[in-house]
């Protein structure tokens, strides 16, 4: 027998053989964690066993026992959106954990898991398959990102699983007839660009401004919003940046040769500080003006001190950023008369204290304060549709500074924010807070309404 | 011939009760292993067998996904058909990046590899109203009717992404025993002694880099149908840098070691994940445990097991049969 064709020859059989082995250990890992078959059916529509004050606490939907709601979401914990965004989650469940200590929902404690997805969509679509199909959750619960949520929005649709006050303000959420169990929250872009665009129009006649934004659907509705209101012959140039290429230089150059003195920018905040940071490298100081999403001042002035570390450099992060222009929709972390901010900066102390206490921390305490008022609105015993309709009878206004959209016709969150200006490190309110809608000749105007107080004991009434 | 194909009916039927038996999510994973065991098969071919590196296969995944994404979202054509132009087109693009390889060794072929891993998926920022720039484009995938309306959809993926890699594995296997496979082989031992031996270097060479990339095309389209969206971020250096590593932890050259090197890297992040959170862990811990845990394994697997799991088991196995390899070592 020819000796190399033994050695050079194949084996199908041990191959498959090793097939064989490769899906048992499959089998075994799979059935390891989990051989439940339970695919997170939709809710029934109608509470049988919901209704009087006293019924029982029953399961009435996936994710709900007598004791406990179960709920999921994804999270940039790792990756260029994790700076300032995750600390958002644990703010979330700090608030969660001051419920579950008094008294709950109807006594049902709130379980909340939120997996890490890097900010990556591939991800984004895995760990929601698990939350939803493996952990059965109620409902998904402030998703954060834009192009994240987006790969997921038409899985949770299908699934029927509530998909509450998702982290973005993309206009995308709002589609009561293609996502019906979809909310948006936060102020939307499209909204936040309009109210910016009409301050600049009014405190920068003649300068020359420039955007610079991130190229997706945050980006694009923020400047759909600030060309409502700018008059396009101010605008002398038009930067976007990928999330995932922190080589900003190339932009702002561009930024820098058409002259603009005022820039405007959708950006995540660690590409605010790598903006004000490329600006300084070119010797240009153009006015910022920043979307909320990008401007939280504790983030930006530790992520701008941080980055000049890596380049070798001392900056004073808190001088760098004073003097930014942008916009708040709750209020400042600064506000310590404000009765929100006393409740969620006693909440923050004593579950979350490992994290400083900002604009971060103060949007995962907020949202998680609007679910607890939704849960307890959809009843006793809810089914997922109960949560929906609830969602969209309108909720009270609650921490933000202007009242919510909610109705079964809009999914828009908050409607308005008031514009300010970075000094000392907190973003001090210039003005009452503006409201407006999504059209591009809907009227900006200043909303006169009282803000509520924060409930004395810190939970919504049922 | 007969016995190679009754054993991948046995598998796929392995497959078909477990995605029954299991929940979703499961199914979801199971699609994902047969994803990648597309792609870590073409890959280890390819450095296994012909010698040449590639960091770079993300690359060909992100062909075969927007390829595939494309023609279901505007022409709306069969995934069978589908699936043959998702092959075919990074193939095509393989055999140009073949060419090019041919001229290469080592470190250079891996520098040329890698800056494909990281250029071509920002085409799709370049031209954002073909391909949805960062955001992407969804991929709508649905089970055919036959099935029934209340079939998971997960399920069907997940028999879709097997029977996908199980065919891959099926002619890899016959492809590495033929004569294209032999020649492989003595081109990677020894360049001269083969071209002497009238093996064509340069057409072997390129020849792995075609198939490899076809491979890999199939894996981005299985992908896209799995995840429901192509998107650059998917498709990143990073991933070209996991195919490899499943490659090498799995055991290069070796198909089975596909198959464990695939579910190391889909399994292992989910478990470590699980204990990381039911431990109570600090987010900040647990989020980044799952990445140090995978550095470990593979140091762990690199210095336990210097040719991979499959290497492992080969030598366990061996070790069983000890006086049998006597045997075949003396008559040799």
């Amino acid at each position: 027998m020819n000796p190399h064709r033994r050695v050079t020859s194949p084996r199908p059989r041990r191959a498959l053989a090793a097939i064989a082995v490769g899906t048992a250990a499959l089998t075994a890992a799979a059935c390891s964690s989990s051989g439940s078959s339970s695919t997170g059916t939709p809710g029934t529509g109608s509470s049988s066993s919901g209704g009087g004050s006293n019924a029982a606490l029953t399961a009435s939907a996936p994710g709900i026992t007598a004791t406990t709601i179960t709920i999921g979401s994804h999270q940039p914990l790792t990756g260029p959106a994790a700076p300032g965004y995750s600390e958002i989650a644990p703010a979330s469940n700090a608030y969660f954990k001051y419920v579950n200590a008094h008294g709950g929902v109807f006594g049902r404690k709130i379980t909340y898991t939120y997996l890490d997805d890097g900010y990556n969509p591939i991800n984004t679509s895995s760990v929601v398959r698990q939350l939803v199909l493996q952990d059965s959750v109620y409902a998904l619960f402030d998703g954060l990102g834009t192009p994240t949520h987006l790969a997921v929005l038409s899985f949770l649709t299908a699934q029927k699983v509530p998909d509450v006050f998702v982290a973005s303000g993309c206009d995308c959420w709002n589609a009561p007839s293609t996502a019906p169990d979809t909310f948006g929250w936060q102020l939307d872009y499209i909204r936040e660009g309009k109210i910016l665009g009409q301050y600049i129009a009014q405190h920068f006649k003649g300068k020359k401004i420039g955007y610079f934004y991130q190229d997706d659907e945050f980006g694009m509705d923020g400047v759909k919003g600030l060309d409502y209101e700018i008059p396009k012959s101010m605008v002398v140039a038009r930067e976007s940046y990928a999330p995932t290429n922190v080589n900003v230089a190339p932009a702002v150059a561009a930024l820098r040769a058409a002259g603009a003195q005022v820039v405007v920018s959708f950006s995540i905040p660690a590409f605010t500080a790598l903006l004000k940071l490329t600006s300084l490298k070119l010797s240009y100081a153009p006015q910022l003006v920043v979307s909320n999403v990008g401007s939280d001042p504790i983030t930006l002035a530790g992520l701008l001190q941080a980055f000049a570390k890596q380049g070798g450099q001392t900056v004073n992060g808190n001088q760098l950023i004073s003097g930014i222009i942008s916009d708040g929709y709750l209020p400042s972390t600064g506000a310590t008369s404000n009765s929100w901010i006393a409740l969620f900066k006693q909440v923050h102390d004593t579950y979350d204290a490992g994290a400083p206490f900002d604009g971060n921390v103060l949007y995962g305490e907020a949202v998680a304060y609007t679910f607890v008022q939704a849960m307890f609105k959809a009843g006793r015993n809810p089914t997922r549709a109960d949560l929906v309709s609830a969602i969209e009878a309108g909720l009270p206004q609650g921490p933000a500074v202007a009242p919510y959209d909610y109705s079964s016709t809009s999914h828009f969150g908050i409607t308005g924010t008031f514009i300010g200006t970075i000094t000392n490190g907190a973003l001090v309110e210039q003005g009452s807070a503006l409201t407006t809608d999504i059209t591009p000749t809907g009227a900006i105007t200043s909303y006169t309404g009282t803000e509520q107080q924060a409930p004395a004991n810190g939970i919504p009434s049922p | 011939m007969r016995r190679t194909l009754a054993g991948l009916m046995i598998t796929a039927l392995i497959v078909v009760f477990l995605s029954i038996k299991l929940n979703a999510f499961r199914d979801y994973q199971i699609a994902e292993i047969g994803v990648y065991v597309t792609a870590v098969a073409g890959l280890s071919v390819l450095t296994g067998l012909s010698g040449q590196i590639s960091l770079g296969h993300g690359a060909f995944m992100a062909i075969g996904g927007y390829t595939s994404a494309l023609l279901l979202l505007h022409l709306g054509w069969p995934f069978i058909i589908v699936l043959l132009i998702a092959a075919a087109a990074p193939a095509a693009a393989g055999a140009i990046v073949g060419i090019a390889a041919a001229r290469l060794r080592g470190p250079y072929l891996a520098g040329a590899t890698l800056m494909l891993g990281v250029a071509l998926p920002a085409i799709a920022l370049a031209y954002p109203g073909t391909f949805g720039g960062d955001q992407g484009l969804n991929v709508v995938f649905t089970a055919p009717g036959w099935l029934g309306s209340s079939f998971p959809l997960t399920r069907w993926q997940a028999w879709v992404t097997t029977a996908t890699a199980l065919v891959t594995l099926f002619l890899l296997a016959n492809l590495s025993r033929s004569r294209i496979g032999r020649n492989w082989r003595a081109v990677r031992d020894d360049e001269v002694a083969a071209a002497l031996a009238g093996v064509n270097v340069a057409m072997s060479r390129v020849l792995a880099f075609v198939v490899s990339a076809a491979c890999a095309g199939l894996a981005g389209a299985l992908l896209a149908i799995t995840t429901a969206l192509v998107a650059p971020t998917a498709y990143t250096i990073t991933l070209s840098i996991t195919l490899l590593t499943a490659a090498v932890i799995g055991g290069l050259g070796t198909l089975p070691g596909a198959i464990w090197g695939s579910l190391i890297i889909v399994l292992v992040p989910t478990y470590i994940t699980d204990l990381a959170t039911s431990h109570g862990l600090s987010t900040k811990i647990s989020a980044n445990i799952p990445i140090a845990a995978y550095g470990l394994i593979l140091i762990l697997v690199m210095l336990a097991f210097p040719r991979g799991i499959q290497g492992a088991v080969r030598r366990l196995f061996v070790g069983f049969a000890q006086h049998e390899k006597e045997g075949t070592s003396e008559s040799s």
